[in-house]
């Protein structure tokens, strides 16, 4: 009737219970303040139903911040019991329960945080930049986020329902088929990942046309805002990577549910298919991640230094460079595979070649910085620790392209020390970049600078410490996901220095919630009126803060590259012109995202545990949603003009901003 | 203003004085620093030409970042400003040029470095090699001597200055094969042979390890490298040879049943070709 | 370029949308690029079963694609009634495409009957996992189409042709020829290259 889910499925330690009974405690609370401040309402058309991608775009963030929360506190736990689990003692938790921990933690920073943000970003950002009003295909939109966030929603329900995988990020067969892994873990991965995936693919090829196809009159392609050009070189890798990911992990679950042979130890299967696969998505998928953040440091700079990105074309073409390589390079996750000297070395000259393009966009942006007036707000400094943190990362990276080095290096924590300073490097610090650098525009009032710089240094130092000893740590011999050792090896000192770290970070993390909380309250001192508080060059801060519904009341009209930029110098050249209001076509609002998405939670659910009459009956369900939703011949709405006028004028009567 | 610059020195020197009295503290136990074979050594060397190599590039890229971010502050009268200089066709040919040539010469080391040090390429030596069969386990190493029909647990006992022909399988999920301070790893794949050559340049104990996780007991799975002389290595294994267990289909059956942090245990081997059946029991391709 | 502020005009969405479905048929393409590259690696692990050679009947195989063949004539000449305006040979062209695509699907579904029948499945071996999915999916990809002419028949029938069925129908030929695109590359790699 259940399938293979029983009572048993809830028994958990007194860790999974704690924590499940706090998320329960929590979502009491939330849902009490809803019906007391009647907010049932607001969140259903304001939120749940939207179609408009600036607030699509809060909530994944919202999703991606509170699984960094997650995330973090599986690396507290991670540090936590190495620092102990030496000799006689084993650590306060169990092997099965490490696995899961550092698999969920993995799991969770790069599908639900990385490409959080990263949609998080894009969606507020892209048609600002653009000088749109909308994405492509807004429903898409909206589904591509409840995907996302039912793929989030199935890891953290593993805690509490049955377990998650224990077989690392990326789990590899033999190990995740049934024969070693019968439990429904390596499934919630699967499930999870594969849903969220589909959303990511979704939103790829959203963003592709939005660029492609929408971009304001004037706004050719060589004119767009490099983190444009960056989001557009990221989305043709998600196109071509995630269709991959998809497919292997389909055919992982076909093993696993039908009885096939594709990566198993007998019936012909080849585990080693797997590896391939997953890698030949894996890489691609770490630039999906990071070119947009080196789109965010080309504006952060350019803005901080008032001063032109330099090297404009040839960023362009770095960007591209990096794009086409990283499709070429993803033997160089398994050079002990045993493949051979000549193709190792292939892979490792590959891999070599994308340092050329990346060393290319850190000299633009120092040379950006030369002869530019640099303000050193928040944003600037997160850039100037991601030079330092990236250029060693960086430095290991081109070391471990180098098979024999590698042999030694490989799942080492000298690995882990690389990738680490990689995403936290480049991804977070530039996320921590942009969200100091756009929250202004998003929310209508700046941060509090001074608690911002507080915050940054705590991750900073917290960082150094947690890391660096890793690199040390790796060259001792310490392989990753260890959860004990002996204390002839030496390592624990250095492990406690990296826990030590970690606190650095929480006490970071912190930091930036009180920076949030403390910005909040003095948000009427600091609110930003002009929509420009930067001094920016590119189109977003020629909205107000926030920006209206619809971006803009009148399509702008660019000329050149930094098209704000020119916009400002021409107003104080020439003054305004008069402007003819129109009437705009806007989506409608919708919640078939919300419910095919809630189809699909229930779908993977039956899929993980092998009910099938769920599976069935909630596969016609999306099925049957979906029909209805596309059949829709008007999701359309018309904005008269004389509604836009009055929003527009009493925002440029009361705050005096840009048109 | 001072306390708190104040505090971000001290964190610099206490962090530094830390990682600096740690490093040499543990000197001697950087494996990878440390190398006690000729292929490690080799290896060694590499990394170490690799890191200048790149130090080329990246120094210069810190110092640079330092210095322009201090003297184009804000806050500097001094500094030109230039707003409008937003190209160099010249800078541009040394920062895509530069590095392609960095790049070009690592290219020309990653090629024959890979050749020289191909886990599948037999070391040159006057000794004769011996022979070693790996097969990982849940979650122990099973050692295979064919030549002197015997058996260990975690314990790989070996002659220095010996080179060694590992061939390299698995009973159990995907593992790696792993003894830092004599050289880098392979992987130990179900139904698959791998290659390693290693050699121990002086006696010693090594600690070997599995790089790639294989479920629950995995941390467990740690050996010990025993380099000894020649004299050393036949004594021990005359006491295997006179061992009370002995390893064959019936007792490897018993062995592969999974287990966490196995003792060592020397067996007498009498199938000596129990190491391809293992191999071929999940070898099913055709 | 700017069509940020004509968002809502049926040609600019027309054009879009063709636009966004040729780049997620292209990530179907690489889906199915993926399963391609599979099929090769795992053919020849026959696990002591039977190979392509002995299972596979060229002439069924050439049947179903001329099948597939004149469904995406069909289909193409759906399209052009629809872009006339037509609504009765829209919908007879569409109904013809359907009884084909159905004809290909039931003659893919006794080829897998009686595969699994005579213990031939998806369980047997790496290269029956890799057959059944690749061909498979192919067959769910074109059962989907099935489904889609189907609502498409009924919003035609009961609303006409307006700007969003006709955009609809656009991508609905897109997709069924892209489909026929890949049963030939399924036809040569996996049929034809398998039994000779």
């Amino acid at each position: 009737m259940f399938g293979k889910l029983t009572l048993d499925a809830l028994k958990h330690g007194p860790i999974e219970s704690g924590v499940s009974y706090s998320v329960g405690i929590v979502a009491i609370i939330v849902i009490t303040l809803l019906f007391y401040f009647k907010g049932w309402e607001g969140l259903w058309k304001g939120w749940i139903t939207t179609l408009d991608p600036k607030r699509i775009g809060r909530m994944y963030l919202i999703v991606s911040l509170l699984m960094l929360f997650k995330g973090v506190v599986d690396a507290g736990m991670i540090r936590a019991q190495l620092a102990f689990s030496v000799g006689e003692s084993h650590g306060y938790l169990e092997s099965n329960h490490f696995q899961q921990i550092f698999t969920a933690h993995g799991t969770s920073m790069i599908f639900f945080v990385g490409m959080g943000v990263v949609f998080g970003l894009l969606n507020i950002i892209v048609p600002l930049q653009i000088g749109a009003r909308d994405v492509a295909f807004p429903f898409l939109n909206s589904l591509s986020f409840w995907l996302f966030s039912v793929g989030a929603i199935l890891v953290n329900l593993s805690l509490m329902v049955g377990n998650f995988s224990g077989a690392g990020w990326l789990p590899y067969p033999p190990l995740s088929e049934l024969q070693y892994s019968p439990d429904v873990g390596i499934d919630y991965w699967i499930w999870s990942v594969q849903i969220a995936g589909i959303g990511s693919l979704l939103s790829g090829v959203n963003f592709f046309v939005t660029i492609l196809k929408m971009r304001a009159p004037g706004m050719t392609l060589m004119r767009m805002p490099l983190f444009t050009w960056s989001a557009l070189n990221a989305m043709v890798l998600v196109i071509f990577a995630f269709p991959i990911l998809t497919v292997a992990l389909a055919l992982l679950s076909l093993d696993r549910t039908l009885g096939m042979h594709f990566f198993t130890t007998d019936g012909g299967g080849n585990p080693m298919l797997f590896v391939n696969l997953i890698w030949a998505w894996g890489h691609p998928e770490v630039y999906i991640l990071i070119l947009p953040f080196f789109g965010v440091f080309s504006e952060v700079v350019s803005t901080f230094s008032e001063k032109r990105l330099f090297g404009y074309t040839s960023m362009v073409w770095a960007l591209a460079a990096i794009t086409f390589l990283s499709f070429l390079v993803w033997l160089h996750h398994f050079f002990t595979m045993g493949a051979g000297a000549n193709v190792n070395a292939f892979f490792g000259v590959m891999t070599m070649l994308i340092a050329v393009p990346t060393g290319v966009k850190v000299f633009n942006w120092l040379f950006t910085m030369y002869g530019g007036r640099i303000h050193f707000k928040t944003p600037m400094l997160w850039f100037l620790a991601f030079i330092f943190i990236f250029g060693t990362g960086g430095m290991t990276g081109v070391l471990m392209a180098i098979p024999p080095a590698d042999y030694q290096v490989h799942n080492s924590l000298f690995l882990i020390a690389h990738f680490h300073s990689m995403v936290i490097g480049g991804v977070l610090f530039g996320f921590f970049a942009a969200y100091s650098y756009w929250f202004p525009k998003v929310f209508g009032f700046t941060l509090n600078e001074k608690i911002g710089r507080y915050a940054f240094w705590c991750w900073f130092m917290g960082f150094i410490l947690a890391i660096m000893p890793l690199y040390v740590l790796g060259m001792m011999g310490a392989t990753r996901r260890l959860d004990h050792y002996d204390a002839s090896t030496g390592w624990q000192p250095l492990y406690i220095v990296a826990a030590v770290g970690i606190i650095f970070i929480v006490l970071g993390v912190i930091l930036q919630n009180i920076q949030l909380l403390a910005s909040i309250a003095e948000r009427r001192r600091n609110r930003d009126y002009t929509g420009d508080p930067w001094n920016g060059r590119t189109l977003e801060w020629a909205t107000s803060s926030p920006p209206k519904f619809y971006n803009f009341a009148f399509v702008p009209e660019v000329h050149g590259r930094d098209a704000f930029w020119s916009m400002k110098q021409a107003e104080k050249a020439g003054g305004e012109h008069e402007h003819h209001y129109e009437a705009i076509h806007m989506p409608k609002r919708s919640g078939m995202g919300f419910y095919i998405g809630m189809w699909v939670f229930l779908l993977g659910f039956g899929l993980i545990w092998h009910i099938w009459w769920l599976v069935a009956l909630t596969f016609l369900g999306m099925l049957i949603f979906t029909i209805i939703r596309l059949s829709d011949d008007e999701p359309e709405q018309l904005i008269p003009a004389s509604k836009i006028k009055r929003i527009d004028l009493t925002k440029r009567h009361v705050h005096n901003g840009h048109s | 203003m001072k306390a708190k610059y104040l505090l971000g020195i001290l964190f610099w020197i206490v962090a530094l004085a830390l990682a600096f009295g740690l490093l040499y503290k543990h000197y001697d136990q950087i494996a990878m620093l440390n190398p006690k074979g000729w292929v490690a050594e080799q290896q060694k060397d590499l990394m170490w030409l690799a890191t200048w190599l790149m130090l080329l590039v990246v120094l210069p890229v810190f110092i640079m970042t330092g210095w322009i971010a201090w003297k184009y502050r804000a806050s500097n009268p001094h500094a030109k400003y230039t707003p409008d200089w937003d190209n160099s066709y010249l800078a541009e040919a040394v920062w895509w040029g530069f590095p392609l040539l960095i790049v070009s010469v690592l290219s020309v080391v990653t090629y024959t470095s890979s050749h020289k040090l191909d886990p599948y390429k037999p070391l040159e030596s006057d000794t004769t090699p011996l022979k070693v069969q790996v097969v990982a386990l849940q979650w122990k190493w099973l050692f295979i001597y064919p030549e002197q029909k015997i058996a260990s647990v975690n314990l790989l006992q070996i002659p220095e200055k010996t080179p060694i022909n590992f061939e390299i399988t698995s009973d159990a999920p995907m593992n790696s094969f792993w003894i830092p301070e004599l050289g880098g790893q392979i992987y130990a794949m179900s139904g698959m042979r791998t290659k390693l050559h290693l050699i121990a340049d002086q006696p010693g104990e090594f600690a070997g390890s599995s790089a790639n996780l294989s479920g629950v007991g995995f941390s467990g799975m740690r050996f010990t490298t025993k380099a000894t002389s020649q004299q050393g290595f036949d004594e021990w294994v005359k006491k295997a040879q006179s061992s009370s267990q002995s390893l064959e289909a019936k007792s490897y059956e018993q062995l592969a049943i999974p287990s966490e942090y196995n003792p060592v245990a020397l067996f007498t081997l009498k199938d000596p070709e129990l190491f391809e059946t293992i191999l071929h029991q999940t070898m099913q391709m055709e | 370029m700017g069509t940020a502020s004509h968002a809502g005009t049926g040609q600019e969405t027309y054009e879009r949308t063709v636009f966004g479905f040729w780049v997620y048929l292209m990530t179907d393409c690489i889906l199915f690029a993926t399963l391609f590259a599979t099929y090769v690696v795992l053919q020849n692990n026959l696990n002591g079963g039977p190979s392509g050679k002995e299972l596979f009947h060229l002439p069924f195989a050439l049947s179903e694609t001329l099948i597939l063949l004149v469904s995406s004539f069909t289909s193409g000449l759906a399209v052009m009634a629809a872009q006339n305006l037509k609504k009765v040979p829209t919908l007879t062209w569409l109904g013809a495409t359907f009884l084909l695509g159905l004809a290909f699907i039931i003659l893919e579904v006794t080829e897998f009957t009686h595969l699994v029948q005579e213990g031939n499945s998806w369980q047997r071996s790496a290269f029956l996992s890799s057959f059944f999915t690749l061909v498979g999916t192919h067959g769910a990809h074109i059962t989907s189409g099935l489904l889609w002419i189907l609502v498409m028949l009924f919003q035609i029938a009961f609303r006409g042709i307006n700007i969003a069925s006709l955009r609809r129908v656009a991508c609905l030929g897109l997709f069924w020829h892209f489909l026929d695109v890949i049963w030939i590359f399924i036809f040569t790699i996996v049929y034809l290259m398998g039994a000779l």
